[in-house]
């Protein structure tokens, strides 16, 4: 199923494997965190990229140990209303330092993009056509946010204060040559 | 009162263009309901029984004249010629139409106002005490840090789909007038044995259908760690509060089932990943954010006035409405002056646009351009010379906003109610305005003196039933409106939940009840004991048997 990351809906190399069905000997396959959790060195022995598909109720610190070798963890949005999620992605990014694929799947609103972004999803399960357009206004929509969050913009607390810092910069400097 | 910086200005303005594309599609059929329903909740604007209703923010209760003004200019152009002030110190429009929203906004973005996160399932306006700044027993202006949580919390990524709404009220003195231990989190500022000024943190207070004394997770809690502190206990929240059941979604559910240990060990545990992280408040931004509320300059006045002395003598009526309205500034020569919304019959909370105008204008000429909302639905001019006060008495008097119930049996708190609320199961404000009017003909409001009644029309408890010193709740029996009516709740530092009097009483017999509970009152009271310390003295029983004896 085709997706859209960073902006672009492009194909999906990763195949979802089940609890219960066989691995694949060789390409990009995603799995439960049970599943995970329970077959470590089966996974680890395999050719080919390994993603973990978390609950929104599953403790994301248990990939606290394992971020480095995921190529993909999948976020789940049973309802739009349901946030759990948005917590799980900025503890993986923010916390447990996670660079690689950070995908949404279920129900994504095309209005909450930038809310996820925000948190560092930079995937999501959505084949809409308007879903670039879509993308590019969600981004677009606001300059400059409050809080700080796993997009890595500065804040406009930390932008005041960067511009505070340089007026008595200035100040300074100005008293010196005056 | 604050003033936006170009980071704030450009905020709001971007919200407005981002929510006029939203309501467009929602009209050209682009987005369905569904679709649209979060985005509008997000900007204050509710689908009610007969139109739109947009709720406007109005950030810890604090409004300039202008301000004012654009609420009257909104009420005229946009609704019917009034508004609703509410419990949460915000305001309501009640007749808006979907697609004249967006340039409501519009008119309120150019005086620094918004309707962000007025509803919806996230973190709403921060309420305070409507006396912070002019108080005189305040340890310190609770708007500053209002705002900075204001600021945190608006659009926050993490938290726009929390299980359920999301409260914080901030006091800045002892004496609690911003009811924090009835909050999702409540904040009291104090100082610790230092000397240092910082926060103690209460968490899962609550009304509604389960009402709860929030507890105390944080003795003291510096303030540069309050938005790290917030932000653990919201992940906390967003991750582990519950979701099978919207009753049962708030925090106070949560810190109920697993305890205040358990939610100090978890929110703490949380928080060592993020207090020494970016969310640290550096004292140079909260000294820029400080110095954006232009502080008021007084003119030296003198500390008394004969004159106005003389006067509270000699014209009763100025005198009763100085006794129940009128309270001490902290600023000699000066008086917090509070203007009741609820003159005798009328609905609790509303203004009409000629209302909201004239007392821009009074704020211009006699309160240094300043006015305040109140949690118990009245206004406030904030910085009134003493020498004004007779002045101010009577243009209240010509605009009908002079009633001096303050605190007193007139001043009801009502929800909406059944009459505008797609929830209600009774009607509220009705319920109120027969209240109001029967004591009001039997001029007992001074004699009784402090009492408050809170009326709720359903079980949410919009109207803080809970916590009145008489508290009134209407439910439905078979398709006739009953009342439920319960004794000794409070919402200040002393917070109590009332206790169930008896059966609900119908319709017809809300008002005697009432008297008759009031009666009992009068004749068992020692010297000048207020009603809910009769009631903590005495109980239920008395009031109950003589309540219920004629039945």
């Amino acid at each position: 199923m085709p997706l859209l990351k960073n902006g672009r809906i492009v194909g999906d190399a990763w195949q979802e494997i089940g609890d219960d069905a066989p691995l694949p000997s060789d390409g990009a396959i995603v799995v439960s965190l049970a599943r995970f959790k329970a077959e470590p060195d089966r996974l680890a022995g395999r050719d080919g990229a390994l993603g973990v598909r978390l609950r929104n109720t599953d403790d994301a610190r248990a990939l606290a140990d394992h971020v480095g070798r995921l190529g993909l963890i999948v976020l789940e949005f049973p309802k739009y209303t349901d946030g759990r999620a948005y917590s799980q992605a900025r503890i993986l990014r923010e916390e447990l330092g996670y660079a690689g694929e950070l995908r949404a799947a279920g129900n994504v609103l095309l209005d909450q993009l930038a809310f996820m972004q925000r948190c560092g999803i930079d995937a999501f399960d959505m084949a809409r056509p308007d879903a670039e357009l879509a993308w590019r206004k969600a981004l677009g929509a606001f300059d400059a946010f409050y809080q700080p969050a796993g997009d890595g913009r500065a804040t406009v607390f930390e932008q005041r204060q960067r511009r505070l810092f340089e007026q008595r910069a200035e100040a300074t400097w100005s008293g010196t040559a005056g | 009162m604050y003033k936006y910086d170009h980071f704030d200005q450009e905020f709001v303005d971007r919200r407005v263009t981002q929510f006029r594309d939203q309501v467009r599609r929602r009209l050209a059929g682009e987005l369905s309901e569904d679709e649209f329903k979060p985005l509008r909740l997000h900007n204050g604007l509710y689908l009610q029984l007969h139109a739109y209703m947009l709720r406007v923010a109005i950030p810890y209760g604090t409004l300039s004249a202008a301000q004012m003004r654009a609420l009257a200019h909104v009420a005229r152009r946009y609704d019917r010629g009034y508004g609703h002030f509410t419990t949460r110190q915000n305001i309501q429009f009640n007749w808006i139409r979907l697609e004249e929203a967006p340039d409501a906004l519009a008119d309120l973005a150019r005086v620094q106002m918004h309707a962000v996160q007025t509803s919806g399932n996230c973190i709403r306006n921060v309420t305070a005490d409507q006396w912070a700044g002019v108080a005189p027993d305040e340890i310190e202006d609770p708007r500053i840090w209002c705002e900075i949580v204001r600021q945190w919390s608006s659009l926050h990524p993490e938290f726009t789909f929390l299980p359920r709404k999301f409260k914080i009220a901030i006091t800045g003195s002892p004496n609690d007038r911003a009811a924090v231990r009835v909050h999702d989190i409540g904040l009291r500022m104090h100082r610790n044995a230092a000397g240092e000024v910082g926060f103690e943190v209460i968490v899962g207070g609550g009304l509604g259908r389960t009402p709860m004394i929030g507890k105390t997770i944080a003795e003291f809690l510096p303030k540069q760690d309050l938005l790290s502190y917030l932000e653990a206990v919201m992940r906390v929240y967003n991750l582990a509060g519950r979701r099978d059941n919207l009753y049962k979604a708030r925090i106070k559910i949560l810190v109920h089932e697993i305890g205040a240990d358990e939610m100090r060990r978890r929110v703490e545990a949380e928080w060592e990943n993020l207090r020494d992280g970016r969310l640290r408040l550096e004292p140079a931004v909260v000294a820029d954010i400080e110095s954006r509320f232009a502080r008021p300059v007084y003119a030296g006045q003198p500390a008394d006035s004969a004159e106005v002395a003389a006067l509270k003598f000699r014209d009763k009526a100025f005198g009763r409405w100085m006794q129940a309205n009128v309270v001490p500034h902290r600023e000699p020569g000066y008086a917090i002056v509070n203007v009741s919304l609820k003159p005798e019959g009328e609905p609790p909370g509303d203004a009409s646009a000629a209302q909201m105008d004239a007392l821009a204008d009074l704020a211009d000429a006699h309160s240094l351009g300043e006015i305040r909302v109140s949690h118990a639905q009245n206004l406030v001019l904030p910085h009134v010379k003493l020498v004004d006060l007779p002045s101010v008495f009577r243009r209240l008097q010509e605009i009908g906003l002079a009633a001096d119930n303050i605190g007193q049996i007139g001043d009801i708190i009502a929800c909406p109610g059944l009459d505008f609320c797609a929830l209600a199961n009774a009607r509220s404000i009705p319920v109120a305005q027969r209240i109001s009017r029967h004591f009001a003909d039997a001029d007992l409001g001074h004699e009784i003196g402090d009492l408050q009644i809170k009326v709720s029309g359903c079980i949410n408890a919009c109207g803080h039933h809970h916590v009145g010193h008489i508290g009134i709740l209407g439910v439905d029996k078979h398709g006739e409106e009953f009342y439920q009516i319960t004794l000794g709740g409070s919402v200040e530092s002393d917070a109590s939940i009332g206790t169930i009097v008896g059966p609900a009483v119908s319709s017809a017999d809300v008002v005697g009840a009432i008297d008759n509970i009031v009666r009992t009152y009068l004749d068992a009271r020692q010297g000048e004991e207020r009603f809910l310390d009769t009631v903590r003295r005495l109980g239920t029983t008395p009031f109950k048997e003589r309540l219920y004896a004629a039945a």
